[in-house]
């Protein structure tokens, strides 16, 4: 009798325990599982550079059989908790994908990743390759931990010129003329604005945005820099209500809280002519060029930098997004595996080849001189719009959520989702992410 | 359920000091291996989760003493209120929705019919495929726009099913019960299987009709099923994750973010390890209290033989 209720108790507490225990041994990886257990390891995100990271590593192991790189994909939402427990447990590949900013930092801090400056010193071929502000997203503290590993990521404003003629209507040039346009776009049937609201860091593209456009680049430089009460910035406050009003005004997409963006969703509702807009970074244009081509190469697919906003500070040439994403090397990966992965960064990464086909692809790498291949290019219009953007901004805002810490950037994408459905105000935002500063 | 009930009988006795003899059962250490297992993967992790209860831990760096902090963090937190109801709601409507639904299916598959047996098997079905694959089609099938609804021009189905906070949890109820009322259909028809066809039989000649046989007799006697089959309802809300990660991670806002979700989301997106843990901890005790609770509801002479005189 008494058996019986203990061990329904242990039952439970097993289940509870090793689920935890699970979650845990689950998310280490399998690292160094490869050809063999010494070959350097790397994790690439699924999309867009999937194929131009398998071929270039393809080549790479053709040419350099002892030197043979394994390389695993993941989807993006699961790869950003995978490859921190992963770190974190020293179970990381040798090659670490990453964004640079608050995450790099705590990569750097808790000393998971080597200081590359020295190889940048020995290697003036690879530091003179990179546009430099681009290269500075990687230094932390005077050193260089990132090294950029494929493209310029603006976020950009796409529409469907399609939907845009049935209503006879221009691309927005100032936020009055968006809003103007909602009513139009419903009259018509078609949504205003698709996102994937359910990854909530689309949601926080509009914030960027806004934000840049009402305060200038200063107001996230404070918050950025950790000053008291950063968040409760005027201009903050303006765009949150902002967003409100475009929520209100029926702006985006019905169900756009379901709506997941690693799937592709949210640009498909674009070029399935449900959506006219979707505020996005330049890399669904490798989505879409693979999954509508016939939408993208008729010319259907337009872009627009984001509306100014009246009496804004901002210059409206800023620009917010990824300014490329990086590999980091790994501090507790062998001599060998080191070896292997920094001369494959050297030799390997952005040859003419992996340039190409980054190209090919509907990216623009983050590398000098590529003014002719992009112009010779089937998608020259948006590549060489995308370069120009990228290069002739003022002012490039990382995204916030890689910038921030990741406990300050964890709440700041859960405390705007509840703005986008409405359930706190402004205030109540600026508020609870001020109690986050400094975590 | 006899040959159990005796084999746990003499695995109490065994408790009592005294000469071992045949009588005794079989060696205690049968059960070794088992606890060691038990010791290793439940006891062990669970030891850790309530030391890091205790720290604070980014999952990077140094794992930092740091008192009750993560519980502070954790028990001010207004989320940790609402992940605790969200949990109870799912647990409440799961519990209402399957609890009848399997009993009445499983009195159902349970006769003899050929039809009955081919029926069983197809119900079955949902039971077989992986929680993130059922999450998935769901989502597909759900979608606002390129979902069932639209899909078929049913205005009806069209309904913003996952991004709606009114409706989210009960779609997230629903197709928990898909996937999981064919399990407890499972248990639900070896129960009555094992009620003997006398008891049937004897009621027949007293001249009861077929609903007083199922409330007098199938009821009752499935008294034990239903135990089970609800504690493993009640106890395994505490346990639905992949399910709901995967359909909804928890949105929106934070309308289906019961508690195991937002441990995981504390400990691996906000990367709170310390504050994860003390969530664990919480998670545990409920699911034990449950547990405990309703194996008090099966009575004191939880032992005593329901098939006296048959």
């Amino acid at each position: 009798m008494k058996n019986l209720k203990l061990r329904t108790a242990g039952m439970a507490v097993s289940a509870a325990a090793l689920s935890i225990a699970l979650a845990a041994c689950g998310s280490s990886g399998p690292a160094g599982t490869g050809a063999s257990a010494d070959s350097a390891t790397m994790w690439g995100l699924t999309g867009g550079d999937q194929p131009v990271f398998q071929a270039s590593v393809d080549s790479w192991n053709k040419a350099h059989p002892d030197s043979a790189i394994k390389l695993d994909f993941f989807a993006n939402d699961a790869y950003k908790t995978k490859v921190r427990t992963a770190v974190g447990a020293g179970q990381g590949p040798t090659l670490v994908y990453g964004w640079g900013g608050g995450v790099l930092k705590s990569y750097v801090d808790a000393g998971q990743v080597d200081d590359l400056t020295g190889f940048l010193k020995e290697n003036p071929d690879v530091q003179s390759r990179y546009l430099p502000s681009i290269l500075e997203s990687g230094v932390i503290d005077g050193k260089t931990y990132a090294l950029p590993n494929n493209k310029v990521q603006p976020v950009v404003l796409y529409y469907n010129k399609e939907v845009f003629d049935k209503i006879g209507a221009e691309a927005p040039k100032t936020w009055d003329e968006l809003m103007a346009l909602v009513p139009k776009f419903k009259a018509a049937g078609v949504a205003p604005f698709s996102l994937g609201g359910q990854s909530k860091w689309p949601d926080l593209m509009w914030l960027e945005y806004l934000v840049d456009r009402i305060g200038g680049p200063e107001v996230f430089a404070n918050i950025a820099a950790n000053k008291p009460d950063a968040w409760s910035d005027p201009a903050v406050i303006e765009a949150l209500t902002k967003i409100q009003e475009l929520v209100d005004a029926g702006g985006f997409i019905n169900g756009f809280s379901s709506i997941a963006a690693d799937s592709n969703a949210d640009q498909a509702l674009l070029y399935t002519g449900k959506a006219a807009m979707i505020l996005q970074g330049s890399w669904i244009y490798q989505g879409m060029k693979k999954d509508a081509a016939d939408f993208v190469s008729s010319g259907k697919l337009g872009y627009t930098p984001f509306p100014t906003v009246e009496g804004g500070k901002g210059d409206p040439a800023n620009v917010v997004g990824n300014p490329s994403n990086f590999w980091s090397v790994s501090s507790k990966a062998t001599e060998e595996q080191k070896k292997t992965a920094l001369e494959y960064v050297k030799d390997g990464m952005f040859n003419d080849e992996n340039v190409q086909g980054l190209i090919d692809s509907g990216a623009v790498p983050v590398v000098t001189g590529i003014e002719d291949k992009l112009a010779a290019s089937p998608d020259k219009d948006f590549l060489t719009y995308v370069y120009g953007m990228a290069k002739d901004a003022p002012d490039f805002t990382p995204s916030w959520d890689q910038a921030l810490t990741p406990a300050q950037g964890d709440a700041m994408l859960a405390n705007l989702d509840q703005i986008f459905l409405k359930k706190i105000t402004p205030e109540q935002f600026a508020s609870t992410m001020n109690a986050t500063i400094g975590k | 359920m006899s040959t159990t009930t005796t084999t746990r009988e003499r695995l109490s006795r065994r408790d009592q000091p005294s000469r071992r003899t045949l009588e005794k059962g079989p060696s205690g250490w049968l059960a070794a291996p088992a606890l060691a297992f038990f010791m290793l993967f439940a006891i062990l992790p669970l030891l850790g989760v309530l030391f890091l209860s205790f720290t604070r831990w980014d999952g990077l760096g140094e794992i930092k003493l740091d008192g009750l902090s993560s519980w502070n963090t954790v028990l001010a937190d207004p989320v940790t209120g609402n992940a605790l109801l969200v949990t109870a709601k799912i647990m409440f409507f799961s519990f209402i929705v399957q609890a009848p639904i399997s009993l009445l299916l499983g009195v159902f598959t349970a006769a003899s019919q050929k039809y009955r047996a081919a029926l069983a098997v197809l119900y079955f079905v949902p039971l077989l495929l992986s929680s993130a694959a059922v999450a998935i089609a769901f989502k597909a099938l759900l979608d606002p726009n390129f979902g069932l609804g639209p899909g078929l021009g049913l205005p009806f189905l069209a309904q913003d099913w996952l991004g709606n906070s009114d409706l989210v949890l009960f779609v997230v109820v629903f197709v928990i019960a898909w996937q999981f009322v064919p399990f407890h259909t499972l248990i639900y028809q070896g129960g009555v299987r094992q009620i003997p066809t006398s008891l049937y039989e004897a009621a027949q000649i007293d001249g009861a009709g077929r609903i007083q046989q199922f409330f007098n007799i199938t009821l009752p006697q499935l008294k034990y099923t239903m135990i089970t089959s609800s504690t493993l309802m009640v106890v395994g809300s505490l346990a639905y994750f992949d399910l709901i990660f995967v359909l909804t991670a928890g949105g929106p806002g934070y309308s289906t973010r019961l508690l195991p979700l937002h441990m995981y989301l504390t400990g691996f997106k906000a990367n709170d390890m310390g504050a994860a843990s003390a969530l664990g901890v919480i998670l545990v005790v409920i699911g034990l209290a449950l547990a405990l609770f309703l194996q008090r509801l099966g009575g004191k002479n939880r032992n005593a033989s329901q098939l006296e005189g048959a």
